[in-house]
């Protein structure tokens, strides 16, 4: 199972305490709740759109509620997870600051990942063709794409710098989609990184609060 | 709602099958239903499918909907056509009897065996008519757990309901929270809407005044089998949708080429609807069904359990749950499962929730379909394994 999931999701399983109560955001499959149930006995519980995608989870015996994650959200209590996984879906979300904020209004800490648009290629491809960029990544042209945000890793830090957050752990790495390896990039990441995945918690004083 | 009844392609049965029948609550311990009246003795008529295990927990309890019966799988003797849920229900299906211990008991006030307002009263040698005492889903529920007691079982593995069925299966996981570890609660509700309501007050009134209903009078003479026909007529508009009348009939005429211009049946639609009252006439009571779409509107799952909350009614169950809801049910429609996921997240249960796309409105349930099937299979497997499951194993008392 451990060498089946994609490398940005290994890098969120070992973030994750073992037994701790986990909800996945646009889960999908629930590949890595079902590694994160298996390996780390969460609780773990995910929120999906697509119909065939969560009878493919519930199949593999994982909670899934189907449902749009922005809503869904809203139904849980306070403090009802340790941790809330936005994993690359932030750029598909029409408001991320009210969904951040509800991540860390029903968690302690949230995850969040998503593909850095100021990758080098990304840039080259815009200065050199004058398209708008098409990459592995962000596969698709500007007419079909559910993606509507454009995010880099500069940009989310200065985000959640500003937003009163805490930033608790950054990994950028450098790996096509669909990858089980990849490489972690520590020089120049909002350069060289294809993905950022940020450990981010409420700010300081606010850890009691109902809201952050 | 057996015109879906059919042999499974893949040859899979539980084979040759028994009804059984189990009589309870003797004079003097009737049992006290919601309603404060006393009621005994009640027999059940009930089939049990594959075998209970040394640890009696793998026992299934499915309960059946509005006209069901205790007949969910598998060959009566000498007959060609299986039970109401043949595609779900089998060796290797979505409730897999190689696994579980498949248990259907056919609910009070109906007439399929159990006892109903067509059983004779012991007090008068005759049929009890209208005064046989108005039962609730929580009566059937109750019911159903003596038979539960008598065949062994401590806790249920899984309740499975669709429609009325999902009301008791709901019923029971907030009723008996240290007897369930899950319910799967297929195109239900946890109380009638207005809609719902209107239609089966319609459907009782077309029996009513029926001149051969005569106050429920009428097991020796001429049964109100117009009245019964209409209310089944207005059933099944309420079980299909405006896609699936659109996909199955249009406005294609039956046996003509142009209106007849009588009042004779012209259009396909009709003609089905005439054949689904007539055949359920034969088959079924027409006080039964009078009693049971009354349990049906009554049953408010907030109002019995919660105090007006259904997040307080919710905050006593211990089970693990799947909902599944069909996108064109507009009998219970998708927002009344969200609902009750509503309520079951506040407190923070275990829960799954698929609204499946079907074109088939509230029949959807009943329909053979693989996606509903796996679902029901993989979560059914899983239950027992799950960590939090096992807590409520050992909090439980």
């Amino acid at each position: 199972m451990t060498t089946s999931l994609r490398h940005d999701l290994q890098i969120i399983a070992s973030w994750i305490t073992p037994g701790s109560r986990v909800l996945d955001l646009g889960c999908g499959e629930a590949d890595l709740l079902h590694y994160l149930i298996r390996h780390k006995q969460v609780q773990g519980s995910g929120i999906e759109r697509d119909e065939s995608k969560v009878i493919a989870g519930i199949q593999k015996g994982v909670p899934i509620l189907q449902g749009d994650l922005n809503q869904e959200i809203v139904d849980y209590p306070d403090n009802s997870f340790d941790f809330v996984i936005l994993s690359q879906t932030l750029q598909q979300v029409y408001d991320p600051a009210t969904l951040i904020q509800s991540m860390l209004r029903i968690a302690e800490k949230g995850i969040v990942s998503f593909p850095n648009f100021s990758h080098w290629r990304i840039r080259l491809q815009l200065l050199l063709s004058g398209y708008a960029p098409v990459t592995r990544q962000l596969p698709y042209q500007w007419y079909d794409t559910p993606n509507i945000r454009v995010i880099t890793i500069l940009d989310f830090r200065k985000f959640i710098r500003n937003a009163g957050l805490r930033m608790l752990q950054e990994v950028a790495i450098d790996t096509q989609d669909e990858n089980r390896f990849g490489k972690v990039v520590t020089f120049l990441p909002n350069l060289r990184a294809t993905y950022g995945i940020f450990l981010i918690g409420r700010g300081k004083g606010s850890d009691r609060e109902k809201s952050v | 709602m057996s015109e879906y009844t059919q042999s499974d392609p893949t040859q899979r049965t539980v084979g040759i099958v028994e009804k059984r029948f189990f009589t309870f609550a003797h004079p003097p311990n009737e049992m006290v239903l919601e309603s404060g009246a006393r009621l005994g003795p009640i027999t059940l008529a009930y089939e049990t499918y594959g075998s209970l295990n040394a640890d009696a927990d793998n026992a299934v309890l499915i309960c059946h909907a509005l006209s069901g019966d205790s007949h969910v799988a598998g060959y009566y003797p000498g007959q060609s056509i299986p039970g109401w849920w043949e595609s779900m229900v089998g060796p290797g299906k979505g409730i897999d009897t190689d696994r579980y211990f498949v248990i259907c008991s056919n609910i009070i006030g109906s007439c399929m065996g159990s006892t109903g307002p067509s059983s004779i009263d012991p007090q008068t040698g005759a049929p009890y008519g209208l005064s046989f005492p108005v039962v609730t889903i929580g009566d059937m529920v109750c019911a159903q757990a003596a038979l539960i007691d008598h065949l062994g079982i401590e806790r249920l593995h899984a309740v499975v309901g669709g429609s009325i069925g999902g009301m008791q299966a709901l019923e029971w996981s907030i009723r008996y929270p240290e007897r369930v570890a899950s319910a799967v609660l297929l195109a239900t509700t946890m109380r009638h809407s207005a809609l719902a309501i209107a239609f089966n007050e319609v459907a009782r009134q077309a029996i009513m005044i029926d001149p051969n209903w005569n106050e429920g009078r009428y097991y020796s003479g001429q049964k109100p089998g117009l009245g019964l026909a209409v209310a089944r007529m207005i059933g099944h508009i309420t079980y299909l949708s405006d896609r699936s009348m659109r996909l199955k009939f249009g406005r294609r005429l039956q046996d003509k080429n142009d209106f007849s211009f009588q009042f004779d049946t012209d259009f396909q639609v009709e003609s089905y609807l005439h054949h689904q009252g007539r055949k359920f006439v034969d088959r079924f009571d027409a006080n039964s069904f009078l009693y049971i779409t009354k349990a049906a509107d009554y049953y408010d799952l907030e109002k019995l359990h919660g105090d007006g909350s259904s997040v307080k009614a919710f905050s006593k169950s211990r089970a693990a749950y799947l909902l599944v809801s069909f996108s064109s049910d507009w009998l219970y429609p998708t927002y009344q499962s969200k609902d009750m996921v509503k309520a079951m997240k506040k407190n923070g249960l275990n829960i799954r929730f698929c609204e499946i796309e079907a074109d088939w409105g509230h029949d959807a349930f009943l329909i053979p379909n693989d996606r509903l099937s796996c679902m029901i299979r993989g979560f059914l497997e899983r239950i027992p394994n799950h960590p939090e499951q096992e807590d409520d194993d050992i909090s439980s008392p």
